[in-house]
């Protein structure tokens, strides 16, 4: 690029330079070219880090500093795999460059967010906040804003957004905690979105997945015992319930921390999701949607995950049962495992291809590798509090 | 770096410069106890409340957002509470006397 800038104006010079560049260039591109493919992001919370990861070797390779609190972050990836954008729980979005290990620009646009998502073309990020409740639209270059969707705009009180998710089309589906709806969220204009409202959805949505095709939105609900579903290829017909009174009467029981949706969590013939307030995962029928099982866990689901497989959906736990994760066996569909790795196993992230699952442990300070095929640890490394785990191979997948 | 141990420290000089502003005080639990009960604060209760206590799915718990709320009605809902709400009972982990201290804290801003 230097060079093109000198043979614009003095030849001469630029021809006894040219060679000279390209050496200095060289010796500072000391390290080998790498691709992205195996990198990932781990959340440092309390410490506003991030650690850049390698899940081919085990490693962590750098760690990027300053992006303020990441309690609850989330991470979505650029279309190409080389740059991470963090949702702070502070309201930032952070962009930043896996390869330099750099903090590339960091704008704040809410003062409390929980996440976000990239659209399908891999130029619109979408931030969904909860104070002020809404979804804000950014290019995904430069992180300028381009529009901002108020959930109150329609009246009846500014809602928190819960569960925001991409679907096809630049579309975004999410869910309001407040009011009880899904909306879905046309960004092909992302200078003027357009929003279609599904109201009365259920009570209190807490959270929400897209399933890995990007046809279904599925918002779980605290206030009811059901998840409430859209089905983007027949949107006209609403939203319906699903897995409704899966709790049947029974004593809710304390939730001590809220469920996770997004993740893996459709095996197979079968989508495996948290219940509420039961100690169960639910299984459903991925194409009626009827309930076909729960298979009984030993405490407050958080995240339910299939391996990338499907063979087996891994669970962890709410306080005060976070030190356990279990395995279930997705044929019989009954726990074949109880691992307890760690205090405050957090978040689980499967390799691309499901060989190893990393787990952090915020307590212990450190994160797991364990072997998918033997159920044993492989790996520990240190890391300050760490969270969320977040592999670059989510760049091409939607819903994540 | 772990900065618990610090903070831990500045808290307790907060609480103890707050209890001898303020009548009927809560007495801090002992140590460890104490420490124990700050990590819960940040670490549990901030996967609803925010790691800060600024709020998220649950409502902020700054001293702000507490002013003027009587604090036997907060310590009934941390230990009992809040029915139709996420807000989960916390009796089991906690004795009356620590979800006072707790209060205390939250309302006098030593929890950040
Ligand atoms: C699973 C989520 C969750 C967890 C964990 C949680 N809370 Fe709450 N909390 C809530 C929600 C939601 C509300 C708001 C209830 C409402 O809408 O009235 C609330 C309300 C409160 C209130 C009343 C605030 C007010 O302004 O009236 C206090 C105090 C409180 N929580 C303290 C705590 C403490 C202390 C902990 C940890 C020991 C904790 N909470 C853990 C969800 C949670």
């Amino acid at each position: 690029m230097a060079g093109s800038t000198f043979a614009t104006g003095r030849r001469t010079l630029a021809r006894l330079l040219a060679p000279l560049l390209c050496l200095a260039l060289a010796g500072c591109a000391s390290t080998p070219l790498r691709g992205t493919g195996d990198l990932g992001v781990v959340i440092e919370r309390a410490s506003g880090s991030v650690q850049i990861v390698d899940n081919s070797h085990a490693q962590s390779l750098a760690r990027v500093q300053g992006l303020g609190d990441l309690s609850h972050a989330s991470v979505v990836f650029s279309r190409d795999a080389r740059y991470a954008y963090v949702f702070g729980r502070d309201g930032a979005i952070s962009k930043v460059d896996l390869l330099a290990a750099r903090l590339v620009k960091r704008v704040e646009q809410a003062s409390n967010s929980i996440g976000g998502a990239i659209s399908s073309d891999g130029r619109v990020i979408a931030a969904q906040n909860y104070s002020p409740g809404g979804v804000k639209l950014f290019d995904a270059d430069n992180l300028q804003l381009l529009s901002s969707v108020s959930t109150a705009a329609f009246g009846g009180g500014e809602s928190k957004v819960v569960g925001l998710a991409d679907m096809p089309g630049n579309r975004f589906a999410f869910a309001l905690y407040d009011s009880g709806e899904i909306w879905l969220l046309d960004a092909s204009t992302p200078s003027a979105p357009k929003v279609q409202r599904f109201e009365h959805i259920g009570k209190q949505p807490y959270d929400g997945l897209a399933s890995s095709d990007g046809r279904y939105f599925i918002a779980g609900l605290y206030g009811e015992d059901g998840l409430a579903l859209f089905d983007s290829w027949h949107a006209d017909a609403g939203v319906r319930r699903i897995l409704a009174g899966y709790g049947r009467g029974r004593q809710a029981l304390p939730v001590y921390k809220m469920p996770h949706l997004r993740g893996w969590s459709i095996a197979g013939d079968y989508a495996f999701l948290p219940a509420i307030g039961q100690h169960e995962v639910l299984v459903a029928d991925n194409r009626s949607w009827a309930q076909v099982a729960t298979v009984p866990v030993l405490g407050q689901p958080v995240f339910v995950m299939a391996e990338p497989g499907g063979r087996r959906v891994w669970v962890n736990f709410a306080f005060p049962d976070n030190d356990k994760v279990q395995v279930i066996d997705v044929p019989t569909r009954q726990v074949i495992k109880t691992l307890q790795p760690g205090r405050a196993i957090l978040h689980m992230e499967f390799t691309p291809r499901g060989d190893a699952v990393w787990l952090s442990s915020r307590d212990d300070n450190k994160l797991l590798v364990i072997d998918t095929a033997t159920l044993t640890v492989r790996r520990t490394l240190p890391a300050l509090e760490p969270s969320g785990i977040f592999f670059s191979s989510r760049a091409s997948r939607m819903g994540m | 770096m772990d900065s618990g141990p610090v903070r831990r420290g500045l808290w307790l000089l907060v609480l103890l410069a707050a209890s001898f502003c303020q009548q009927a005080a809560a007495a801090p639990p002992a140590e460890p106890r104490a420490g124990e009960l700050l990590q819960l604060l940040h670490k549990d209760c901030g996967a609803c409340h925010g790691l800060s206590l600024k709020g998220g799915l649950g409502s902020p718990l700054t001293p702000q957002a507490l002013a003027g709320k009587p604090a036997d009605s907060l310590v009934a809902t941390i230990l009992n509470g809040r029915p139709g709400t996420p807000m989960p009972p916390w009796r089991p982990f906690l004795s009356e006397e620590e979800a006072q201290w707790l209060v205390q804290l939250l309302q006098q801003g030593g929890a950040r």
